[in-house]
């Protein structure tokens, strides 16, 4: 149900969405369809700006790897309703931010109601592992596990787990009875970790 | 038998499988979203290739990053590998990895121990 566009208020928006950025340290954020061009012209900016930062080569495979496998998950699994009656997939929205401490990478799309409980179990599981726990639970799923037609392996939040040590953060808004909205923020450290392990 | 000589892209190793020599190499990124259709010549190469292998399989694995899509392809062609192996021929993979690539490290030892097949983790100096 969109609303007529309104020239003035678009102004306004943009301007307010600029402020809303820049304080959430916001500097990449996209909507729209993710191809695999998009997915190698964020993968390349990204390693660009690294590099220009200094960032370890460590935390740099990091960040890779989680948008990688960020961006092939809403290509792979999000549904996004174009009317009523009509759906397409892999859209969603993308966001890159970070301090002096972290980047965070956020993903939001739409998905079917009925896949949030699976999938928030799924999630919890992770979350409640310890590295030794998700290196059993990533091996048995390579394992057992066969690829889907799109080439998933249900190995991509075990994978980011694993590599960043860190929590997923997420939560499913529920938009009706059919679809919900779902958002995931993966943490990579900005510090070198490797004495820690 | 033929070689598979594949060149690497942003998104794809460099492949080169050699029946003559027994080695075969993988090596560069690999992150395509759907990794079945990339590796498929390769899984089907490594069938014909296990009827008569050479005495000696040297595999070297040279990977930047791989996605977990991949992963699981690599597992395949590892498998095929491990027959060969099993067969009492003689296979050994050479898995490469950056010195300060700890993760790439645990990726391999996640397969050696999957695996009833010999690894050998070699450190890339930068």
């Amino acid at each position: 149900m969109a609303e007529k566009f309104d020239k003035q208020s678009s102004l306004d928006f943009v301007y307010d969405f600029y402020v809303k950025m820049k304080k959430n340290n916001i500097n990449l954020a996209y909507e729209g369809e993710i191809t695999h061009q998009i997915t190698k012209a964020f993968t390349s900016l990204a390693e660009n700006n690294m590099t220009l930062e200094n960032d370890p080569s460590s935390v740099q495979k990091k960040v890779f790897h989680v948008m990688v496998e960020c961006l092939q998950n809403i290509s792979k699994h999000a549904e996004v309703r174009i009317n009523e009656t009509t759906t397409t997939d892999g859209r969603g929205i993308f966001l890159v931010s970070k301090d002096d401490e972290e980047y965070n990478i956020t993903t939001g799309n739409l998905i079917k109601s009925d896949k949030v409980n699976g999938l928030r179990k799924m999630l919890e599981n992770i979350n409640n592992l310890d590295p030794e726990g998700l290196k059993q639970l990533y091996k048995q799923q390579m394992r057992e596990g066969r690829l889907s037609p799109k080439g998933g392996a249900g190995l991509g939040f075990i994978d980011i787990a694993r590599k960043t040590g860190e929590k997923l953060v997420y939560s499913f808004l529920e938009i009706d009875e059919e679809n919900s909205f779902f958002v995931l923020t993966s943490t990579v450290s900005r510090k070198n970790n490797l004495i820690s392990e | 038998m033929e070689p598979i000589i594949i060149e690497g892209t942003k998104k794809t190793p460099d492949i080169n499988f050699n029946a003559g020599t027994g080695i075969l190499q993988i090596e560069g990124r690999s992150i395509p979203e759907n990794s079945i259709e990339f590796y498929k010549p390769m899984v089907d190469w490594l069938d014909e290739y296990a009827n008569s292998p050479s005495e000696k399989t040297v595999v070297n694995i040279k990977l930047e990053y791989f996605n977990t899509s991949s992963s699981k392809c690599i597992l395949d062609v590892f498998k095929k590998l491990e027959d060969i192996h099993k067969a009492k021929k003689d296979v050994v993979i050479n898995w490469h990895y950056e010195e300060d690539d700890e993760d790439m490290l645990e990726a391999g030892e996640d397969y050696q121990s999957i695996l009833k097949i010999p690894f050998k983790m070699i450190e890339i100096e930068e």
